[in-house]
């Protein structure tokens, strides 16, 4: 999937949860990514990030993408 | 007397819970106090002759024919107008009696023409009936004297609506419909016009004719009249019906039950069903009267098959389509991976239908891609409610609004897009329930005969965020939380972060008011009635829901209902009014791509285990695409084949260059629908489908109502949707073996555990239910979450308004919104294929006076509309309905392009489309849109069907 259109909704999920206390809110939008995002927009998200790219990810998004991966790899 | 009519007992059920005693013609029956004598004797089957009384209408007694003798009572009291008592007694027929009875009788049939033998209504004539039921056999008056209908004096008959005729030499002027039209349907377009003699019925002082007149063609006249005055013309053409099948409307999500009524094979009329727990015998122009598509000679009957979407179409058999599809999907998976297919599910389609597309799609496919068109509509309730309460479901029955004492519409237009149930709610607020409507535009409800909102708050479109967060703050900070229920009900972490949250001086009216659009005043009266209403429901439509903070908003309305104190028994609640007639159901069946049935998620081990075990397979645990990734993944290439049932995304999904093009990079696309639509000119497989006239299943409506869908006719195609898709199945190595719809009910039941009571046979045997449907709810459940939420203590969100990124500029100043118009429903599909294009032949853009003024642009002009993502023409209707800075349109016609302009933001949980707002800017045109030029070229290429060789 196109990344604008990752990062685009990757930011609108953590505008929702940014209204929670920091680290709770980083495991909200990680969840809702596990739960509600196919796995290959998930791995789009992951390389993504391997690559170095994602720039427009906010704050709070990129450490909810960050725990995403972390959690994959952890399945992995 | 006709055998198809349904019961009528004269008056309406009282709603009293004590009950009396009264003997009538020597039997005594209990009924409730209230209970009227004509209504008594009916259910005694004693039935007393009647002409303007009838159950759907409060009792006028204007007839005089329904007189009864009573024990203690001076004269001959009329029987409709007059309740029991305790310990009356009522006599119905006595020589006094039938001698009045025949004096009335004559005095009306000497002012009616005697010509039953011809007459469209003989042997469904209530007059005829009643001449009958009194004995009578000779009018001493002659039929020579002044009257309506000889030659001389006789008016013409008005046949200006396409569906009904008025022919004012057969009216009694009982009145009854002018009745009909003001307590059943509440639009008051009909009158008694003149006096005396002179009296006759009148659509309108100032209307020519019925077509004309304010009239919306719900049918309730020609329900309500008892001779041949106000006559379906179907029946004038072909005749009385002579059999009935009990059946469930395909429209929107209201899901009005209906009495298909035919001659043969035919359907003649659909009569609304009295017994239909959503319509209780009312109707709209749609259900009654717009199921002509489903005749219609656009129709499609046999499969098609084609190598490129450029070829014509070629008719093959279904054996030839059904092993085609199953190989062309199974290749694509060989080939790309199991992932690069799907299917889309549609809400116009049954629950069992829905449930074996899932199936496949999980058993056979062996992934999860599976979407239904819900995601466009309402997946921010799913999610929101979710939730909030615990499950995705509205709170209500829809009778339940008749116990409400505020209602709060938000982003719906009931008269047009449920009208059924906006008659029940009009009821109600001229019962004098104060409305609150939040809508950018001035919809008909704020305004409507003995209407008036209270409040209506013309917000600028995508805040409805803040005007929650608004009400919120007035209910925390003036101390209008029901502490009690919240302590009883609510999580005590959540609610205290909500409280803090909505206290915040960010969210107080004052702050808010300029990006709302509207004073802080208006908004903090508005929370303030709602929070001291003592019943205050909410009831809402896509205008929550097709936003980017579609599922903000559901959760800030819930946070509302329960900090009120308003969930939990009838006349409140968080109601979504669905758009399709099956929103509810196909979401219930597990077709979100991270959905079981039941709404429980494909990670549950132990609801996987139960699929694995009954279906044979291992159920995947991680979601699926949703229909914009799908979209979106194949325009990546990854995804390459797609199966979609009755769902057109080439006109209904937004963004139509994006989808458009996604769309033709599939390898592989097939079609299930009734028609060739847009969608089908990108497709390789087109299947026949069939109109809910010839299914068989049922279908949940908007207050979680299973209804049964009975087969009118066969299948005109040979082959029943569910039966296609198992076939499919089998053909790519995963065997359904069901013998019925019923089967696949009885498995869904099996199932999931909201669903356990249910079957066809209990529908059949006991009428509609409603979910949850268990040992502890055996008859189903009218109102949820009475003793506690589904999920236990209810759970407050925070909800922060987050703008959306589609912002009015310089560029594009306007913003557009999108709706739907009484006659028309959703992409038109069917509704255009009626008589209903009478009313609406094209979709116009609504432009506030002052934007028209100084771009020049006046009524009935040609404007181009541009958005960042395309433009399209559209014809100008100047008025104030829309606020200064909104345009408005609908998407009812494929050539209007309305989605050619909207963008690909979306609900940030949901990816449900922002399709009400769009940065536009019109100007005059005096050409089609690029886009519109380039439709008119794929119409003339991508449709042609190759005739076989004979």
């Amino acid at each position: 999937m196109a990344e604008a259109d990752l990062v685009r909704m990757a930011n609108q999920i953590a505008d929702f949860f940014a209204a929670y206390p920091d680290d709770e809110a980083a495991a909200m939008v990680a969840d809702h990514i596990m739960k509600f995002w196919a796995p290959p927009m998930r791995q789009d998200l992951a390389a993504m990030l391997a690559a170095g790219r994602g720039d427009d990810l906010s704050p709070l998004a990129r450490r909810a993408a960050e725990r995403v991966v972390a959690a994959a790899s952890g399945a992995a | 007397m006709n055998q198809i009519r349904q019961a009528d007992f004269g008056t309406p059920a009282a709603r009293g819970e004590a009950t009396v005693t009264v003997t009538i013609d020597g039997m005594a029956i209990d009924v409730p106090a209230g209970t009227s004598v004509m209504r008594a004797a009916s259910l005694l089957d004693r039935p007393i002759p009647k002409l303007c009384a009838t159950d759907s209408l409060q009792a006028f007694g204007s007839c005089r024919l329904c007189l009864v003798e009573i024990d203690g009572v001076k004269g001959t009291p009329a029987s409709c107008t007059t309740p029991v008592t305790d310990g009356m007694v009522v006599r119905t027929e006595t020589d006094r009696l039938r001698k009045l009875r025949r004096g009335v009788m004559e005095l009306y049939i000497s002012d009616h023409p005697l010509d039953c033998l011809t007459c469209s209504d003989n042997g469904d004539c209530e007059l005829q009936d009643m001449a009958g039921a009194v004995g009578l056999r000779e009018v001493r008056y002659g039929m020579e004297g002044a009257n309506h209908f000889d030659a001389e004096s006789r008016e013409p008959v008005d046949a200006s609506n396409p569906y009904f005729q008025f022919d004012p030499s057969k009216c009694i002027v009982c009145s009854r419909c002018v009745h009909a039209c003001d307590e059943v349907q509440g639009t008051f377009a009909l009158t008694v016009e003149g006096r005396g003699f002179g009296s006759k019925i009148s659509a309108g002082t100032f209307a020519d004719d019925f077509f004309a007149s304010e009239c919306v063609s719900c049918g309730a006249c020609v329900a309500a009249c008892p001779t041949a005055t106000l006559q379906e013309t179907a029946v004038v053409e072909k005749g009385v019906p002579s059999r009935v099948v009990e059946t469930t409307c395909a429209y929107c999500g209201v899901g009005c039950s209906f009495q298909a009524e035919l001659r043969g094979n035919d359907v003649v009329r659909m009569t609304p069903s009295k017994s239909g727990g959503a319509n209780e015998g009312h109707s709209c122009v749609k259900g009654r009267f717009a199921f002509g598509y489903a005749t219609h000679p656009d129709r499609v009957l046999k499969p098609m098959i084609r190598e490129r979407t450029t070829d014509p179409w070629r008719e093959v058999t279904w054996d030839e389509a059904i092993a085609h599809t199953a190989r062309r999907l199974r290749e694509l998976q060989d080939t790309h991976g199991r992932d690069a297919i799907g299917a889309v599910t549609s809400s116009r389609c049954t629950n069992e239908e829905v449930y074996v597309i899932q199936k496949m799609v999980r058993a056979a496919f062996g992934n999860n891609n599976v979407d239904t068109c819900a995601r466009v509509c309402h997946s921010p309730t799913g999610y929101g409610l979710k939730t909030t309460f615990g499950t995705s479901a509205g709170t209500q029955d829809f009778k339940s609004v008749e116990k409400a004492d505020v209602i709060l519409v938000i982003g719906a237009n009931p008269t047009d897009g449920h009208p059924v149930f906006a008659s029940r709610m009009k009821r109600r607020l001229r019962e004098g329930a104060k409305l609150i409507v939040v809508d950018p535009r001035r919809i008909d409800l704020v305004r409507t005969p003995h209407i008036e909102a209270a409040h209506h708050i013309p917000l600028t479109p995508g805040t409805n965020v803040a005007v929650m967060n608004a009400f919120a703050h007035v209910v925390v900070t003036e101390g209008l939380v029901d502490e009690a229920f919240v302590a009883e009900r609510c999580e005590d972490e959540s609610f205290a972060r909500w409280r803090d949250f909505a206290a915040l001086p960010e969210n107080a009216p004052e702050t808010l008011a300029e990006a709302i659009g509207v004073d802080a005043g208006t908004l903090r009266a508005a929370a303030r009635l709602f929070a001291r209403a003592g019943n205050a429901a909410i009831y809402y439509g896509l205008g929550v829901t097709e936003h980017s903070q579609g599922s903000t908003m559901v959760m800030a309305m819930a946070n509302l209902a329960m900090a009120t104190g308003n969930i939990g028994r009838e006349g409140v609640g968080v109601n979504p009014l669905r758009g399709q007639n099956n929103v509810q159901g196909s979401c219930d069946m597990g077709s979100f791509p991270h959905e079981l049935p039941g709404y429980r998620h494909v990670s549950d081990t132990n609801v996987r285990a139960a699929f694995d075990a009954d279906w044979g397979v291992t159920v995947p645990d991680e979601p699926g695409l949703r229909i914009p990734n799908m979209l979106a993944e194949s325009v990546s290439g990854r995804f390459r084949g797609l199966l979609i049932q009755g769902e057109d995304l080439a006109q209904s999904d937004p963004n139509t260059q994006h989808v458009t093009n996604a769309l033709s990079q599939l390898d592989f696309l097939v079609v299930q629908d009734l028609f060739l639509n847009e969608t089908a000119a990108y497709a390789h497989v087109f299947l026949p489908g069939t109109s809910f006239l010839e299914k068989d299943g049922t279908f949940t409506n908007a207050e979680r109502r299973l209804n049964r869908v009975r087969p009118v006719m066969t299948e005109k195609t040979g082959l029943s949707e569910w039966e296609t898709i198992a076939r499919i199945s089998d053909a790519m190595g995963y065997p359904m073996s069901y013998a019925s719809a019923a089967d696949i009910m009885d498995e869904v039941a099996r199932l999931t555990p909201t669903f356990a009571g249910v079957s066809h046979a209990r529908l059949d045997h006991e009428g509609s239910m409603q979910w949850p449907v268990t040992d502890a709810a055996p008859t189903g459940t009218p109102v949820m979450h009475v003793e506690g939420f589904v999920r236990g203590r209810g759970q407050f969100m925070v909800t922060r308004y987050v703008p959306t990124d589609e912002r009015a500029n310089r560029r594009f100043p306007l913003l557009l919104t999108t709706g739907r118009i009484l006659s028309q429903y959703n992409v038109g599909a069917q509704t255009r294929r009626t008589e209903n294009v009478r009313w609406h032949d094209e979709d116009v853009l609504e432009v506030h006076p002052h934007d028209a003024e100084v771009r020049g642009i006046r009524t009935g002009q040609r404007v181009s509309l541009t958005s960042r993502k395309g433009g399209t023409t559209l014809t100008a209707v100047v008025t104030d309905r829309v606020p200064q800075g909104v345009v408005y349109t609908t998407f009812h016609h494929p050539d209007s392009g309305a989605n050619v302009v909207t963008t690909e933001y979306s609900d940030w949980a949901t990816n449900c489309p922002e399709y009400k707002v769009t940065a536009v800017e019109i100007t005059p045109a005096n050409e089609p849109a690029r886009w519109q030029e380039e439709w008119q070229t794929t119409r003339a290429t991508r449709y042609d069907i190759r005739v076989p060789a004979e």
